[in-house]
């Protein structure tokens, strides 16, 4: 239980030093239990259960910098979670309630096929051209933010900003897509 | 999209969090929310008359640490709200102790005055101006905060948003302090108090719904 904390906080501690393959490893790894976790709790719609896992992912991602270090990373992925799940249902206009206390098993997951999502698709579609040009240039694996900026004809910083941005909207949009 | 392609996109953009902590967001909110608050009361309230007499008693001092006290309660639990999984509990254990502390010494001060002198005490001369001042000053902060909490990642919104109406409410009700030629503490916590609490309650009704992510 507490080693998938360990080897989680570490690789997430070197993906905020700048460290892209821990960082992907941390998400990837993170993903498996979100889907897991997703469900269990979501009865039928496993569609939804993607379109929650990649919005949780991109929240994650966005608020990364409310994690304080030397707290305990999955605890504060699993409160995420929650907090994405509840939003859920609450957009929906499901009233339900979930225990504070299933964190060890949010740890306990069983690994799956990365699965896809269609909210994501259509919230990328819905973004300007050169931010959604330049995401699906970063998603395919091995294009680097520089070579990706290089294709979009700005510097690397300046792809590093609009990237940020983009996946801000992102979430934003797919926030408001089952509204 | 798959969800291994999302994972590639957001690993291109690695590193640490732009804009920094949340102590750091909300540092640069108690910023500039006071200095709107400062704005307000000299340009459009005016400092009270006798502001440097006023400044030479303890009574002046009291009033300002106790509402700068409710800020940094309000401020540390904001800072806690702002993350999931963690609880503002001992923060507002703080607010509430400091409220307790200050409406006790105050009502050991009533007791002691005598009884027809007491009743002027408690309402003072401007209640509804009070009231409405810190109100009004409170709210473009507490616009502010509400910005910032929603940049970070409350997961209770009404709490969150409480939080931030006791911290720009406190942080004004400060910046007031200079206005404001009450002298009686009762009156300060009775009605500072209840200026602050209404800014709270105030972030609570917007927070329900304006701090979701």
């Amino acid at each position: 239980m507490t080693d998938i904390e360990t080897e989680m906080k570490a690789l997430m501690l070197r993906g905020l030093a700048g460290d892209a393959p821990a960082y992907r490893q941390c998400l990837a790894l993170l993903g498996v239990r979100l889907r897991a976790y997703f469900t269990r709790r979501m009865s039928g719609a496993p569609g939804d259960v993607e379109d929650l896992v990649q919005e949780t992912l991109l929240a994650v991602h966005l608020k990364r910098a409310t994690w304080d270090p030397s707290q305990p990373f999955t605890a504060w992925a699993h409160a995420v979670a929650r907090y994405k799940l509840i939003d859920h249902w609450r957009r929906g206009r499901i009233r339900q309630t979930l225990p504070l206390d299933d964190h060890a098993e949010f740890l306990a997951a069983e690994a799956h096929d990365p699965g896809v999502g269609i909210e994501l698709d259509r919230a990328l579609a819905s973004l300007p051209d050169r931010q959604r040009i330049l995401v699906s240039d970063v998603k395919l694996a091995g294009l680097s933010l520089a070579e990706a900026g290089a294709r979009a004809g700005i510097s690397e910083g300046a792809a590093k900003v609009a990237l940020h941005r983009a996946l801000k909207s992102l979430a934003e949009r797919m926030r408001r897509a089952d509204r | 999209m798959r969800t291994d392609e999302l994972i590639d996109a957001l690993a291109a953009d690695a590193g640490p969090a732009p804009g920094g902590v949340p102590a750091r967001r909300l540092a640069l909110t108690t910023l500039v929310g006071g200095l709107i608050a400062l704005a307000l009361v000299l340009l459009g309230l005016h400092a009270r008359d006798d502001l440097a007499e006023a400044m030479a008693t303890r009574f002046f001092w009291m009033k300002a640490a106790y509402t700068a006290v409710l800020g940094v309660a309000g401020f540390w639990a904001c800072e806690r709200l702002a993350r999931p999984g963690a609880s503002g509990r001992k923060a507002f254990w703080l607010a509430g102790g400091v409220l307790a502390l200050y409406f006790a010494l105050a009502l050991f001060r009533l007791m002691e005055a005598s009884p027809e002198a007491r009743m002027p005490m408690i309402m003072g001369k401007s209640v509804m101006h009070c009231l409405g001042s810190i109100v009004m000053l409170g709210a473009p902060m507490l616009a502010v905060a509400l910005v910032a909490m929603r940049d970070l990642a409350p997961t209770r919104p009404a709490l969150a948003g409480f939080a931030a109406g006791l911290f720009s409410g406190a942080v004004c009700a400060t910046v007031y302090g200079l206005h404001c030629g009450e002298n009686a503490m009762i009156f300060v916590s009775a009605w500072y108090t209840l200026g602050v609490l209404l800014v709270g309650l105030l972030g609570a009704l917007i927070g329900r719904w304006a701090l979701r992510w």
